[in-house]
């Protein structure tokens, strides 16, 4: 999806220079709301030019971290820098930071061309200059023919554009965009989740994104900072966050997975160790965190590294297999979600077909099967909390059960 | 179709209600100012526009032209007062709105009557306001804060005030507040941001609370009778005057007449011009 733009070595060595140093910079930033900590001690780095994603549950910190980068709060303790400067008292009409907000927040009163021109009517730009400019947004999001309509004639989508093409007028360091595509559909969302990223690939400003949605921060981001409680549990590239969860609290709101816990039996070699889980078999894992024996650890395996058969597979090196017996199975057309029991664990299995998928004898309620995975496929997790438990979908045993066992 | 009957036949009461006891006085007032008086104070026979030629006299031009600037000026001071209230009071926490909105309501709970009274005693030349600004020596010893059309508009706007700041306030909390922190974030400074989007935002609240102060404020009858004396008097006090002093009711009737008309007047020109914003936004709307 992300498109290379093409660029002279110098200017390569300049980007390179440029992004490796931090752009919007938050140090040690805390906000308190009442009783209520909203973002404690916060440092987050974004570099120049970059897709960064701020991912959480609603009331994780991430859109107070927004508006404090916009200005619209005061950080309690810590600052914020722009570009190497110290932003942190400035309010928000003296910040190079425009916002894009969740409702949009065009001004009823005025038309699409006078919503986008606000900025540059504000700071007193000659009158030819704005209107070339507006010229130029409309043509960036398609909208010349609807320059004339006031807000409410337009789509959910229309709107949308017209508060990107508002902010992005001003030229601004850094975009921030508060959950921008909650208000829209389905299907448009992820139109407008595509445009986003042509539009940031086109202008090259960088972009601060806000979202609870796990699915446009992974589709559109460089990186992804995950919150929870007001701190970041982990920064890092979508597949970095997603393979390697540091959390799991990561590893639970970012896709599904399987938590083990065990204890390090033995040392295999310098890289895999064996792990004693109660109820099951041990298991064999890679042993990225060096630990030895005898340390506690839990494991986050994502399903579909899982695999699942009527049949025993054969015996392999590093592969982990456990007698099972399905629990709940439900079909989803280019794939299977099966729960299975093993020992005291309910595992979820993410099946993906491959081949005909009637050709085959399906696995039903009450089937004993196998299931296995390879070694490298477990992950072990730095931090693991019980609640973290409650995020994963796991479908009810009875009617009327409460959720997550909550 | 079935429900626009419903709801005309429910608003058929109001209607009848509103003809009856509005409508038909004031016709009845317009066709009296066309009918001679009679000595014992009542209606001639025949017609005659004497009376209304009798308006046309510099007495009463000052008085109306008074009449209109306290309205105007009472008008712009509770506008003024009203907006950053409202604003205020629609901007503050839930528990605080409503306690806010009492202390605006509070005065109601006291006879109108007695307050324009309690005010004569306030600005009475032996009252402790003029007692007070004459101890810090902001006016002379024989300044008179009463009986003036100052001591009118200030009567006026404190009685009005609340009339003003409840319109507003209602227009400012359905205001979105995300919007005036769009205009800050694109570069607006508080006031700006004010001008250009929240007042444009409420800007119905706002003809509301104008129209509310502007029209009594016009008709004023009891508060420049109490505290306006013979230079603060107005168009009211000229109308009480004929029918209770001089108990000529045509006369009365024409100037009544003429304060209706002028009454209307401002309320079909924002009509109008109302009518003439929508249509041209529609206009604009259209055009490619």
């Amino acid at each position: 999806m992300r498109s290379r733009r093409w660029s002279s070595p110098a200017e390569k060595r300049y980007n390179e220079a440029a992004l490796n140093s931090e752009f919007l910079e938050f140090r040690g930033v805390s906000k308190s709301f009442g009783p209520i900590r909203a973002v404690a001690d916060v440092s987050l780095g974004i570099k120049r030019g970059e897709f960064f994603s701020l991912l959480g549950p609603s009331g994780c910190g991430k859109t107070t971290m927004l508006r404090v980068a916009a200005g619209f709060e005061e950080p309690d303790v810590g600052r914020v820098l722009l570009d190497g400067r110290d932003i942190t008292d400035l309010p928000p009409n003296r910040r190079k930071v425009n916002t894009i907000f969740q409702s949009y927040a065009l001004f009823p009163h005025m038309t699409v061309r006078d919503n986008i021109g606000f900025g540059l009517a504000i700071a007193k730009r000659p009158k030819a200059e704005i209107r070339s400019e507006v010229d130029r947004m409309l043509e960036l999001i398609r909208m010349a023919g609807e320059a004339g309509k006031k807000p409410d004639q337009l789509s959910g989508g229309q709107k949308q554009r017209v508060a990107v093409a508002r902010a992005l007028v001003n030229r601004p360091d850094v975009l921030l965009l508060d959950e921008p595509l909650a208000a829209l559909d389905l299907k448009l969302r992820q139109k407008m989740l595509i445009e986003l990223d042509l539009i940031h690939d086109q202008v090259g400003i960088t972009f601060l994104y806000v979202t609870h949605d796990q699915a446009e921060a992974m589709s559109l981001s460089d990186r992804i900072a995950v919150m929870n409680g007001g701190r970041i549990e982990q920064v890092g590239a979508p597949a970095e966050i997603y393979e390697s969860p540091r959390t799991s609290f990561v590893a639970a709101f970012i896709g599904d997975t399987n938590f083990l816990e065990g204890r390090v039996r033995d040392c295999l070699d310098r890289d895999y160790c064996r792990i004693a889980i109660a109820g099951l078999p041990e298991i064999v894992c890679f042993n990225d965190k060096v630990l030895e024996a005898g340390k506690p650890i839990f494991l986050s395996i994502r399903p579909e590294k899982i695999h699942i058969s009527h049949d025993r597979p054969e015996e392999s090196a590093r592969r982990n297999l456990l007698p099972a017996v399905v629990e709940d199975v439900i079909y989803l057309g280019s794939n299977t979600k099966y729960w299975v029991r093993a020992g005291g664990y309910r595992i979820q299995v993410l099946r993906q077909h491959d081949r005909y998928f009637l050709d085959e004898k399906p696995l039903r309620w009450k089937d004993a099967c196998w299931v296995w995975w390879h070694a490298d496929d477990g992950f072990m997790l730095d931090h693991f909390r019980k609640d973290d438990e409650a995020l994963l979908a796991v479908p009810p045993q009875s009617v009327g059960e409460p959720l997550n066992g909550k | 179709m079935r429900r626009r009957r419903t709801e005309w036949l429910a608003s058929l009461p109001t209607l009848a209600w509103l003809s009856l006891f509005v409508v038909v006085p004031t016709l009845l007032v317009f066709v009296i100012a066309f009918r001679p008086s009679n000595p014992y104070g009542g209606i001639g026979a025949g017609w005659t526009l004497d009376t209304i030629r009798a308006l046309a006299t510099p007495s009463y031009l000052v008085i109306a032209w008074r009449t209109l600037w306290m309205s105007l000026l009472t008008t712009a001071i509770c506008l003024l007062l009203a907006l950053p209230a409202g604003y205020t009071i629609a901007r503050a926490p839930v528990r605080w709105r409503n306690r806010l909105l009492l202390l605006v309501i509070v005065p109601f709970w006291t006879s109108f009557l007695v307050r324009v009274f309690a005010w004569r005693s306030l600005l009475h030349p032996e009252g402790p306001v003029k007692k007070a600004l004459d101890a810090l020596g902001l006016v002379g010893p024989d300044a008179t804060l009463l009986y003036n059309p100052a001591a009118v508009v200030l009567v006026m706007v404190y009685t009005f005030l609340p009339f003003t700041i409840l319109p507003i306030y209602a227009a400012a909390e359905k205001f979105d507040f995300r919007l005036v922190e769009a205009a800050r974030d694109l570069g607006a400074r508080p006031f700006q941001s004010f001008r250009k989007v929240f007042l444009p935002g409420i800007r119905r609240g706002v003809i509301t609370a104008v129209l509310v102060v502007f029209i009594p404020a016009l008709g004023s009858y009891i508060i420049p009778d109490l505290v306006g004396g013979p230079a603060g008097e107005m168009l009211g006090n000229k109308i009480a005057q004929r029918v209770f002093t001089d108990r000529d009711l045509p006369h009365a009737s024409a100037l009544s007449a003429v304060l209706v008309l002028a009454v209307l007047a401002p309320l079909i020109a924002v009509l109008v011009l109302q009518r003439k914003g929508k249509r041209s936004d529609i206009v604009m709307g259209e055009a490619p």
